[in-house]
């Protein structure tokens, strides 16, 4: 196996590498690519849009059901993780530390559930406790990060960002809440049906912009119509459409990254995981 | 090889998007591990997306953001096309990117459920476990 891979490795290579001495040079201005429609995006999408970002014009208006649909796809992805890893059997064995004397009780196979509050709190099997200076250092870290997300988020038109960025970012400070204490925390703090709610939201929020238009008297997400409901220079209506999806999908992102952490860590069992 | 070596030079993005690709096409046909296949899916996604980005650079071009575009005082200036790189790719490859986390989210959760049942990620182990168990009841 491991020499037929190879074969077929170096085939399909020198295939590739023979098909690349009709590819245009690296970096030519002329290259085919470069040429029909991205110079029309270059040169119109600014006056069109008011977004000088053209990443972001064109991802989120030229091509928005495009971008739409990959909204879909990560919700799905959301969905396909809980369906497949979520397990709500309860566990026969439990693990209780007592805190005013640090007892660890070990329950085995019994149906009463200790009350967990200020007597007894829950334990992992594999408990380490968690080192102080990494859980200060991260308790100071998390809440720049999330504010870092949403500049990016909100920065998007103007400089390199967008929702699926700050989506990401905001997603992993989520999983860095998770890892520097434990998971039952982030459960504790954020239930899993709101990050189920949120993912749905976002892309809700996107396709509710998108069929707003329809009334309005335009196409699906042809911002511009959106004018006479918003305040303000009518000329940057484009703009805030454009902010609006990418808020959507921020949302979407960020609860979609915490669900995928969350079910594959804990086996989807939602309890103990790194 | 005289005549090979200005082709590579001035193609080598190209070089090395294939190089890269094969390194992810190896891993996912020869190596035994569920895991390690990811990681080489991957590996071929990020050469897929470095393809694309280099299709889009153009010598003497700066990122795909209007400069001065507000309070610049250059509202009536013209954008010329050949200062900006081309951003198509980026935009493809922005949303490529994040499908890429949930396909490969997606994948571990398949890894997680397959480990759950029989134990192990190992190809060949977990072949001759199927025949052992044989087809679904």
């Amino acid at each position: 196996m491991k020499f037929l891979g190879v074969v077929i490795v170096c085939l399909t290579g020198a295939l590739l590498l023979y098909g690349t001495g009709e590819f245009p040079d690296w970096g030519d201005p002329n290259s085919p690519a470069s040429l029909h429609l991205s110079n029309d995006y270059i040169e119109k999408a600014f006056e069109e849009t008011q977004v000088p970002n053209l990443v972001t014009a064109v991802l989120a208006d030229y091509r928005g059901f495009d971008t739409m649909f990959e909204t879909s796809v990560i919700f799905c992805a959301g969905l396909a993780c809980f369906l497949l890893l979520r397990d709500f059997s309860q566990k026969k064995e439990r693990f209780y530390r007592h805190i005013p004397t640090g007892v660890i009780l070990h329950v085995k196979n019994s149906k009463k559930i200790l009350k967990v509050g200020k007597e007894f709190e829950h334990m992992d099997k594999d408990w380490v406790p968690s080192d102080l200076i990494i859980k200060t250092v991260c308790r100071i870290i998390i809440p720049f990060i999330q504010l870092y997300a949403l500049y990016v988020v909100a920065h998007g038109d103007f400089s390199p960002g967008g929702g699926f960025q700050g989506g990401v970012i905001f997603g992993s400070s989520l999983i860095l809440l998770a890892i520097s204490y434990d998971l039952k925390t982030l459960v504790n703090r954020i239930k899993e049906k709101v990050f189920g709610i949120y993912a749905a939201i976002g892309v809700l929020i996107y396709v509710g912009i998108g069929a707003i238009c329809m009334p309005m008297g335009g196409n699906f997400l042809d911002y511009s119509r959106l004018a006479p409901l918003v305040p303000g220079d009518p000329h940057h209506i484009r703009a805030l459409g454009m902010l609006g999806i990418e808020i959507g999908v921020g949302i979407a992102v960020t609860a979609v990254m915490a669900i995928i952490y969350i079910n594959i860590v804990s086996e989807g069992r939602h309890d103990e995981g790194l | 090889m005289t005549d090979l070596l200005p082709l590579i030079v001035a193609k080598y993005n190209y070089w090395l998007y294939v190089i890269l690709m094969m390194i992810g096409l190896y891993a996912m046909i020869a190596k035994n591990n569920l895991i390690k296949k990811l990681v080489g899916m991957n590996i071929f996604q990020t050469a897929i997306i470095l393809f694309y980005v280099s299709i889009g650079y153009k010598t003497d071009a700066t990122i795909p953001i209007i400069q001065n575009a507000h309070g610049g005082g250059s509202h009536g200036a013209v954008i010329h096309a050949a200062d900006y790189i081309n951003p198509l790719p980026h935009v493809l490859m922005l949303t490529a990117i994040v499908v890429s986390v949930a396909t490969f989210g997606v994948a571990m959760a398949l890894a997680v459920r397959i480990y759950q049942r029989y134990q192990t990620l190992e190809e060949d182990e977990l072949r001759m476990r199927l025949i052992d168990i044989g087809p679904e009841e």
